[in-house]
């Protein structure tokens, strides 16, 4: 705790004190980098509209609850949010969908619950690995990728199936 | 295929709501969802710019450099069989410290410059070798110093602590990555010769 507390401000005051002893125009960089950064952002929104309309449409149908029910027992037995589950499932896919999914988990749960938890640190330490794979590959003549998205995927197995289990263990075992 | 995807989600969306008896609910859902696609949108330009901001200082001022330096003895027993002034190498570090710093517009570039360097030196022809998975597999794994976009979003759905998540995030990112890697290096035994 006391630790994530600290962590962004001494990183902060590190940059801009490192900056200033390298004599870097401050201004000039921060403004640059804000700038790439503003240009990224808004160009996700066209892909984003379309996935909140998805998303919202599955979730106000009530099918997402349906499913979720329904997928229960498996995620229960694994002590896994089965809000999350369709975190799990997009997150491989699609960085704007898993986005749109996780403001959805985040409003209906309460970013402090176990499940808005174990959302947050589901995205934050996975990619998305099908993208990420083929844009790789394909800046090769490689055509042959061999074991690589298995791989990939034995490593978003394992993000899925820890990330409850380090929740209970850095947040505390008593949940909600 | 998201687009196929969505349409199908969409279309059974419809369907069910009609047997669930919700279909106000879902006409809300479409006039609301461009203004949540907005709203999500703003929160995390924010955001973002606010760390492309601090990023490129510390790339300017030559952090990520120094990060580069460090991990290179690191990377050099992950990424074997590399001459010892191998271009590659010094891209593959520079593609590791970029996501580090969470600075994902420079990383990404320098990953694929990282992985032609490797195609130069190790020839492959049509079929990757080791080092080429590793090197992409790594980047299907997200390994961040700070989480800053989900923080964001936490922030903004009233969480009294956005970044408690960071030590869970940093435990399940390096274990994922290492179960990514030992898969890899795993499913490649026996195939030695293709490096």
């Amino acid at each position: 705790m006391s630790f994530s507390v600290f962590a962004v401000p001494i990183i902060v005051a590190l940059i801009f004190g490192w900056g200033l002893y390298k004599k870097v125009n401050i201004l000039d960089a921060f403004i640059e980098g804000a700038r790439e950064n503003l240009k990224t952002a808004v160009g996700l929104l066209p892909t984003l509209t379309l996935l909140m309309l998805g998303v919202g449409m599955f979730r106000s149908s009530g099918a997402l609850d349906a499913i979720t029910r329904l997928l229960s027992p498996i995620t229960d037995a694994l002590g896994f949010p089965s809000e999350c589950l369709p975190l799990t499932l997009l997150r491989p896919v699609s960085g704007s969908g898993a986005l749109a999914i996780l403001k959805n988990i985040l409003a209906e749960n309460g970013p402090d619950s176990f499940a808005g938890r174990v959302a947050s640190v589901l995205m934050g330490s996975t990619e998305t690995t099908f993208y990420t794979i083929a844009v790789y590959f394909a800046a090769t003549k490689v055509k042959k990728s061999r074991h690589a998205l298995p791989s990939a995927l034995a490593g978003d197995i394992t993000a899925f199936l820890l990330s409850s289990l380090a929740v209970r263990i850095f947040l505390g075992f008593t949940v909600r | 295929m998201i687009g196929y995807l969505l349409s199908f989600i969409i279309l059974g969306s419809v369907v069910y709501s009609v047997f669930a008896g919700t279909p106000a609910e879902i006409s809300n859902a479409v006039i609301s969802s461009g203004a949540d696609a907005v709203s999500l949108v703003l929160t995390l330009a924010g955001s973002m710019a606010v760390w492309g901001g601090i990023m490129k200082i510390a790339e300017r001022s030559g952090i990520t450099d120094g990060l580069t330096k460090i991990l290179r003895p690191f990377l050099k027993l992950i990424f074997r069989g590399l001459k010892k002034d191998s271009e590659a190498l010094r891209a593959i570090a520079m593609n590791v410290s970029a996501n580090l710093m969470g600075l994902g517009n420079a990383a990404t570039p320098l990953g694929i410059e990282a992985m032609r360097a490797l195609e130069r030196e190790e020839n492959p022809g049509e079929v990757a070798t080791l080092n080429m998975i590793k090197l992409a597999v790594m980047n299907a794994c997200s390994a961040e110093i700070i989480p800053a976009t989900v923080a964001a979003l936490r922030a903004e759905a009233g969480s009294s602590a956005p970044l408690e998540i960071l030590p869970c995030v940093l435990l399940v990112s390096f274990a994922s990555l290492a179960v990514a890697l030992t898969v890899a290096e795993v499913l490649n035994i026996g195939r030695k010769n293709e490096l």
